[in-house]
This record gives structure tokens, C-alpha cells and sequence, in this order.
């Protein structure tokens, strides 16, 4: 085993040299060497330390299962962190490692320098276990039963948080999440919850509702569903707002990686591959990694791989800068040669969203056969080769997480306190059988019936649960 | 510059978080299984299946809901070859049969990721059986057939010469020969030797056979079948965990009865009329001749949907009773399909006072499970031996 250490030890200084030489910047790496258990459950839970919860154990159930079986193969983790946690699996070939370890320091540069992780928690870990054990600490209090079923229901709403509502505002606060700013809040909380019966006086005088909520409720907070419940829901219990901040810390602290999936692997594939190179590999171990390299960037008829297209995608600015056209050079005074500079500022300043929205072109996505499809009747079938209409379909997928955009409307529907939540329809309609399941969850979280307006076949549909059961009604 | 790094490698063997998190979940897909057992125990896929395999059963309780887009509305994106085009199919989507019943066929949707618990029947069984026992038992006459045989359980230190546990032995002589500060094994004495000792043990083999008695005649359609069949599924397999041996007997009858083979038995469909009493009779044939009642544990368990000659019914009271008398369970399940009527059977039946006969009605498939715990409840025991 020493042997092995001794072995990774000299070929990371290698790789690090490399990659400084390359011009990548990353934290202070900390490599750790861990069975597969316990990867897969790093990998289930997101991060080394977090909650309990049955579904992560459901998550990791299934992971080890595909593992055991063969099916997949989880090589490494790497934590968005200063210094940088890297988990390798053990059992891992040294060509595996090697790989892994400059992959890693290519995401580790990524987290380090991308501008939206800027406001990213780099003692996450930290925070997360202490949040972890004030949630252990709270079914203690109250009761396992009620914790678990309290988060179930946070966890169906976790991913209704408003990312850029510190744009402009002086919210930032809410994204440094060690424990004392978060019972803070908590406090805070009481605040504009007591605000809320004021609001309702003021109505009754004043007898004009909706405007005078509006300015109640901040704009800003409306997309943060989460938010917006654990500061006005009316029956919360300080440790039951505490548990929602703790999951919408974590989100934020999730979202920017969710944002930059094929930037981020496209990128580490891109300084795994270069890096790899540089080094001196004998034959066995060049035909062992252009394996494993293919494997990583397999695309596939159904999906898109976040590896293949980040590559290619960054591969494509890189000659597009080395070599711009003649129309290029006077158009955007693009003078050649600039292609590595350019990748790396692609790097710094873009998410998913502007990486396609911006650099897809028309040769690419020809040259790479994408296309959209859909169902229709009972086949999965190609409808779109349009090249812009393939990039905004892209696009499309990826804004907002992939995830329905969703504002609260109203927290005081009818006069009645109920929640009026609003699907802004952007084409793409709903599931109602897991909108009818999330519904009652809303009502527990916030104590009254809940409502959903969404559009379903161009028409306007409001969706209610008054806790018993869902009820429909076209508007 | 090396030295801005390190590598580690921890003793992770207690970081459990998450194996535990895993026990909670599948904790919790159990009390959901348990949940629906009356759903899950008339599936297809378990009644027509060979009895070994692992199952599948979808969890619906335990699904994470979200606001989420209908995967089969949306546009995705995908990736060719180099020579994809419009209207290129990518994929065909059979919709399975949904089953009957409230569920929702968009659940069979690739990437809409519902969890689907995978749990043998055994483990069903032991489930389902939880709350079954067998009632009303008389003190079971002596049992048919107890065998004799010996155990080696015991170790003494005379015995017989073949029957010297040498390994028992060396490790004797190795004691002594240590307490005395020497090694190894030599010299063994006497007082070394160990030889094994056997006890007799007596094992009770027990059997029980089943008649499995069904109208075949026109108004028993496929559903009814269906039903019959998946409760003498798990009658079997349940009385089988308390027998050593389970035989069924299958006789079906419309106006007359016959003995058939299972599959006939569950296929074949007659026309006509309906007279009980003819399988009831054939019943009491097939024990007198085959079963006696001092060896087996007989259960005769009937399915009709009641639609009797009511010239036929007292004539039935009667061979009930008869077959009362040597069964340690009667059973008369009537299957109330969609046409139901007031029937003139069970009313007939009401008559008979036995706590040894039990009539269930069943609606559909999931009153299999009902109809299963009122047969086998274990009403408290009598003290029995």
C-alpha cells in the first residue's frame, strides 16, 4: 500500500507542475484514498458530511447496486472547497489515478475561478456537518418521525430558491451559511412573520390587498419559494425554519455546480486529456487511457453527455480563436492565436446557459449531429435539426437548473392566508402526477391550502390541495 | 513545487452514514409493501410466476415528488452519428398493460423514476403470513408418521471405540502436555481420549392436502378464475410452511364433478348449470378413499359465484356438514363479479354453525388478501399440543 502512495505522491508532482504550467490555478489539494462504499455514499449524499436521510440511502442503494453489478464506476469525487477535498477510489489502476488527479485539478481550478462560485461556501464541509448535527440534535427534541417527514417535505420544494437574488440587492448574506448566521435568520424570521399580521390590519383599513402585499412581500424573494415559506409560513416552529434554511444553504451552495455540469466537465476533460499527454506513458498504459478517455466521452443517441459536448465545445473556441475567418478578423477584430487565452475567460465568466447560448454555432452542432427530439404517439422520434432551434432547445433544458421556473403569487390567496404559488409557463408543461403529489406537501410546509397555477394544453389551470385532496379548475 | 498537496488514506471501516441511511430506506419500503398487500398479493406477476423468482413492485409512497416538467411532452436533446435527420425514430415506448385499478401509465415512461422495491416471494410470503395462522385446530391426532434418527450432539469421555473424536482428542493431550510446559502432541493417555455421543431425535412429518373445489360452469369467467387461483396460490404456500407436505386435489364441477389437472383446472371452461352438491360429493369420495383423516390435515376449500339450483342448496348443507366432519377447514369463497346477484348459496350455508366453516366473498383482486386473513385468522388458540 505504501508502495502505491509512494507511486501517486510522484506522479502528482508531475501532474500539479504540468497543470501550474498550463496556467490552472487551484486550491491546495487534499487526495484521499477510500473504499467503495464510501464513495458511493459521498457520491449519493453530494458531500463527505450532510443530514440523514432515507433518500440518500435510496440514492446510495441504488449506486452500489450498479456498482456491485458492474454497471457504473464512480472513480473520484471532488468537493467544491478550500483546501480541496478529493475522494480516489481505491482499487483505482495508477493510469485511473492519474487521470483522476488531473481531472480533479481541473474541476479544483474551475470551482476555484469561475465567477459563480464566487459566493460559494468553501468551508461547506464544515458547515454541513454542524447543520447535520443540529437536524440530528432536533429529532432528538422532537421526534425522528416528525424531522424525517418535516424534510421530505423541504426536499420536494429544494430546488425553489432564487440563485441571483443577491444581484443587485444586499442579500449576500444569505449565502454565507455557518451556523450562527442561520439561527440569525431564524430570529429574523420572526420579524417579517409578525409583519404579516400588521399587513393584514393595514388591509382591512385600507381595503386595497394586493398592492400593499406586494410590497410586503419583496419581489426579490417571490422565486424563493423556499424563502418565502420559512419567513411568512405562520405555523413553522423555529427548529422546522432552521431545517429550511439549512437545505436552502445547501442548495445554493449545489446550484452553481448544477449550473456549470458541462462547462466543468468539459473542462476537466479538456486538462485531463492535455495533461496526459505530457506525461510518459508506455504502451500499455497510452491504450489503457485512450480507453478510459473514450469511454468518459461516449456520447449517446438520448442524452448529452456533459463530457463529449464541453469538450468538443471548448475544443471548438480554441481553434475558432487560434484561427479565426477572414470575416472574423475584421468583424470582431479577432487576431488568431488567442484561442487558449479565450478558453480560459470562457472558463472564468460563463454557466451552461451562456456557454451554449453564446459559442454553439452552426458548424459545430452540424459537425456534431445534435438534434432535439420527442415522443410522439409512441416513438421517440428526431423533430428538430434546425441548428439555432437545437441551441435554444439546448438552452431550454438547462435555464434554471433544468427545473420549473416557480414564484409565489400570493401569500395571502382570497384573504384566506393560502399559498398561490405560479408555473411561469415557458412552453414546457408540467407533470401533473408529481404536481398533484408535490402539492400536499407545500400545504404541510405551510399550513393552508395550497395552490399552483400552470397552463396545460393553452389553457390556464389552477391546481389546489386543501388537505384532503387535489382539486383542478381550469382559470 | 510539490508540497501543496497531500494523499490520505483513512480507516473509514466505521463511517456508516451511508449503510444506515440505505436500512431506513428499505425499512421503509417494507412497511410500504406491507401497506398494499392487499393490492400486491393478487398480481400477475407473482401468481403466474414459477414461485422463485424475485419481484418487482412498485413503491409509490416512497417516490420524492417535485415540480417537474412531463418528460413526455418535452424536447430532448441527443446526439447522432453524422447522419441523423428528421423523423429518425430513436426509440419505440410500449406502454405496458397497466393493471386495473387506480395507478398511473405514465409511470411507464422511460426517466420518470419511480422505485420499484425488488423483494422475493418468500419474503412476501413471510409477510403475508405474518397474520395467518391456522385455527381452530383439534389436538392434531397422532402424527402420521414420526421417524426416528440420531444426532450427534454430545461429547463424553467413554464411549465407544468408533466413535473417538480424534481432533477433540489430539486438542486434550495438547492441554495436558501444555500444563506440564511441553509441546506438541505425543504419548496420548486415557484420560485423553473423547468420543462422541449421539441423542435420538424424533421428527414429525405432517401432511395436508388440499381440495381445491371450483364451479366451471358459464358464469365463471376468466376474472373469477383468476381470483380462485391466486388464493389457492397462497393457501398453498402458506399451509406449506406448516406441513411438510401439501397435496391438492383439483375438482371442478358444473352439474357433474370430475378430478382435473391444475392447468384444467384453471383454464377449461364449462357451460351449463351449476349443482354443488356433485363436488362436495366427489369430495367426500376422494377422502374416504385416499385421505384418512387420522393422517392428514385436511382443508377443502370451494369457489362459486354462488349461482346455485336452489332445489341443490339443502342437499349442500347437508354434504358440508358431512365434509365437516373429517376436514379441519371448510371454506366457501363466492366471487361476486360484475353481475352480482343475492345468492342463494351463502344464504343456504348461513345455517351451518362450525367454526371450522368459513365463507368469504370476494369483490375483486384485492379482496384475495381479506379473504385470505378471515380463513386463516388465528382466532385465539385453543390449547392444543
Amino acid at each position: 500500500m505504501l508502495s502505491e502512495k509512494y507511486i501517486l505522491e510522484k506522479s502528482l508532482d508531475q501532474i500539479t507542475q504540468i497543470a501550474r504550467d498550463f496556467g490552472l490555478d487551484f486550491f491546495n489539494m487534499h487526495f484521499e484514498i477510500c473504499p467503495a462504499d464510501i464513495l458511493y455514499t459521498f457520491g449519493a449524499y453530494g458531500m463527505p458530511a450532510r443530514f440523514s436521510h432515507w433518500s440518500f440511502g435510496k440514492a446510495y442503494h441504488k449506486m452500489k447496486t450498479q456498482y456491485d453489478y458492474n454497471l457504473n464506476r464512480l472513480y473520484e469525487m471532488v468537493i467544491n472547497s478550500d483546501p480541496c477535498y478529493a475522494f480516489l477510489l481505491e482499487g483505482n489502476s495508477i493510469v485511473q489515478n492519474k487521470m483522476v488527479m488531473a481531472h480533479v485539478l481541473a474541476h479544483c481550478d474551475f470551482f476555484k475561478n469561475n465567477i459563480h462560485f464566487q459566493n460559494t461556501n468553501r468551508k461547506m464541509i464544515e458547515s454541513m456537518s454542524v447543520s447535520a448535527q443540529r437536524i440530528r440534535d432536533y429529532e432528538f427534541s422532537y421526534g425522528k418521525d416528525r424531522v424525517e417527514s418535516f424534510l421530505d417535505s423541504v426536499i420536494c420544494l429544494q430546488e425553489h430558491i432564487d440563485f441571483y437574488s443577491h444581484i443587485g440587492k444586499e442579500k449576500s448574506s444569505m449565502l454565507k451559511s455557518d451556523p450562527v448566521s442561520s439561527t440569525n435568520k431564524v430570529k429574523k424570521a420572526e420579524a417579517p412573520y409578525n409583519d404579516l399580521w400588521q399587513m393584514g390590519e393595514k388591509e382591512q383599513k385600507t381595503g386595497s390587498g394586493e398592492e400593499e402585499k406586494n410590497q410586503e412581500s419583496p419581489e426579490n424573494t417571490e422565486k424563493d419559494v423556499l424563502c418565502f415559506i420559512m419567513e411568512y409560513g405562520r405555523d413553522l416552529e423555529n427548529w422546522q425554519r432552521d431545517i429550511i434554511s439549512i437545505i436552502r444553504e445547501e442548495m445554493f451552495y449545489f446550484w452553481p455546480q448544477m449550473q456549470t455540469k458541462i462547462m466543468n466537465e468539459g473542462w476537466a476533460t479538456y486538462w485531463h486529456s492535455r495533461i496526459m499527454r505530457e506525461l510518459d506513458l508506455d504502451e500499455d498504459e497510452s491504450l489503457e487511457f485512450a480507453k478510459l478517455h473514450a469511454s468518459v466521452i461516449q456520447h449517446s443517441k438520448t442524452t448529452i453527455n456533459p463530457y463529449h459536448l464541453g469538450l468538443k465545445l471548448l475544443e471548438d473556441i480554441e481553434n475558432r480563436w487560434d484561427e479565426p475567418s477572414e470575416e472574423e478578423k475584421v468583424k470582431y477584430g479577432r487576431a488568431g492565436s488567442e484561442g487558449r487565452d479565450k478558453i480560459f475567460e470562457v472558463r472564468e465568466l460563463d454557466n451552461d446557459v451562456s456557454f451554449l447560448r453564446n459559442y454553439l454555432s452552426k458548424n459545430f452542432i452540424e459537425q456534431e449531429d445534435l438534434y432535439l427530439y420527442r415522443k410522439i404517439g409512441q416513438e421517440w422520434k428526431v423533430v428538430e435539426k434546425n441548428w439555432q432551434n437545437i441551441r435554444d432547445g439546448l438552452v431550454a433544458n438547462i435555464i434554471n437548473g433544468g427545473f420549473p421556473y416557480i414564484i409565489v403569487e400570493d401569500g395571502d390567496f382570497e384573504k384566506r392566508g393560502e399559498l398561490y404559488l405560479k408555473h411561469v409557463f415557458e412552453g414546457n408543461e408540467l407533470d401533473i402526477y408529481y404536481l398533484e403529489r408535490t402539492l400536499p406537501h407545500v400545504y404541510k410546509l405551510w399550513g393552508r391550502p395550497a395552490h399552483l397555477e400552470t397552463v396545460l394544453d393553452n389553457k390556464r389551470v389552477l391546481f389546489s390541495y386543501n388537505g384532503d385532496k387535489v382539486s383542478k379548475k381550469f382559470c | 513545487m510539490p508540497g501543496n498537496y497531500i494523499i490520505t488514506r483513512e480507516d473509514w471501516s466505521l463511517h456508516r452514514k451511508g449503510e444506515i441511511d440505505r436500512q431506513r430506506h428499505q425499512e421503509k419500503v417494507k412497511e410500504a409493501v406491507k401497506k398494499n398487500l392487499a393490492e400486491i398479493v393478487s398480481e400477475e406477476s407473482i401468481i403466474l410466476s414459477d414461485g422463485h423468482k424475485i419481484i418487482k413492485i412498485p413503491v409509490r409512497s416512497l417516490e420524492e415528488p417535485h415540480f417537474q416538467f412531463d418528460h413526455g411532452k418535452k424536447q430532448h436533446a441527443g446526439q447522432g452519428e453524422g447522419d441523423s435527420s428528421v423523423g429518425d425514430v430513436l426509440g419505440k415506448d410500449y406502454k405496458k398493460q397497466a393493471a386495473k385499478g387506480p395507478g398511473k401509465g405514465a409511470g411507464d415512461e422511460p426517466g420518470i423514476d419511480y422505485y420499484e422495491a425488488e423483494i422475493t416471494i418468500d419474503e412476501l410470503a413471510q409477510m403475508i403470513f405474518e397474520d395467518l395462522g391456522l385455527p381452530n385446530l383439534e389436538p392434531k391426532k397422532k402424527p402420521e408418521l414420526s421417524s426416528e434418527s440420531v444426532e450427534f450432539k454430545d461429547i463424553r469421555k467413554m464411549g465407544i471405540q468408533g466413535n473417538i473424536d480424534r481432533k477433540r482428542t489430539i486438542l486434550e493431550n495438547i492441554k495436558r502436555r501444555a500444563l506440564d510446559g511441553k509441546k506438541g502432541v505425543s504419548n496420548i493417555k486415557r484420560e485423553d481420549l473423547r468420543y462422541k455421543a449421539w441423542e435420538p431425535t424424533y421428527k414429525y412429518e405432517s401432511s395436508a392436502v388440499v381440495l381445491a373445489m371450483m364451479d366451471t360452469s358459464g358464469s365463471m369467467g376468466p376474472f373469477e378464475k383468476y381470483i380462485a387461483r391466486s388464493f389457492f396460490f397462497w393457501m398453498v404456500r402458506f399451509l406449506r410452511t406448516k406441513y411438510q407436505n401439501v397435496k391438492i386435489n383439483f375438482l371442478s364441477h358444473h352439474v357433474i364433478a370430475s378430478e382435473t389437472t391444475e392447468e384444467e383446472f384453471f383454464t377449461v371452461g364449462a357451460s351449463g348449470g351449476t349443482r354443488c352438491s356433485s363436488v362436495y360429493e366427489l369430495a367426500l369420495k376422494v377422502i374416504q378413499k385416499r385421505y384418512n383423516p387420522e393422517d392428514y390435515n385436511i382443508y377443502a376449500f370451494h369457489f362459486s359465484d354462488g349461482d346455485n339450483l336452489s332445489s341443490d342448496n339443502e342437499k349442500c348443507v347437508r354434504l358440508v356438514q358431512d365434509l365437516l366432519k373429517y376436514c379441519n377447514l371448510v371454506g366457501y369463497g363466492e366471487i361476486e363479479g360484475p353481475y352480482y346477484f343475492a345468492s342463494t348459496l351463502k344464504s343456504a350455508f348461513r345455517k351451518i354453525e362450525d367454526s371450522n366453516f368459513i365463507t368469504v366473498s370476494i369483490k375483486d383482486k384485492s379482496g384475495v388478501y381479506p379473504a385470505l386473513k378471515k380463513f386463516f385468522s388465528p382466532v385465539p388458540e385453543k390449547i392444543n399440543v
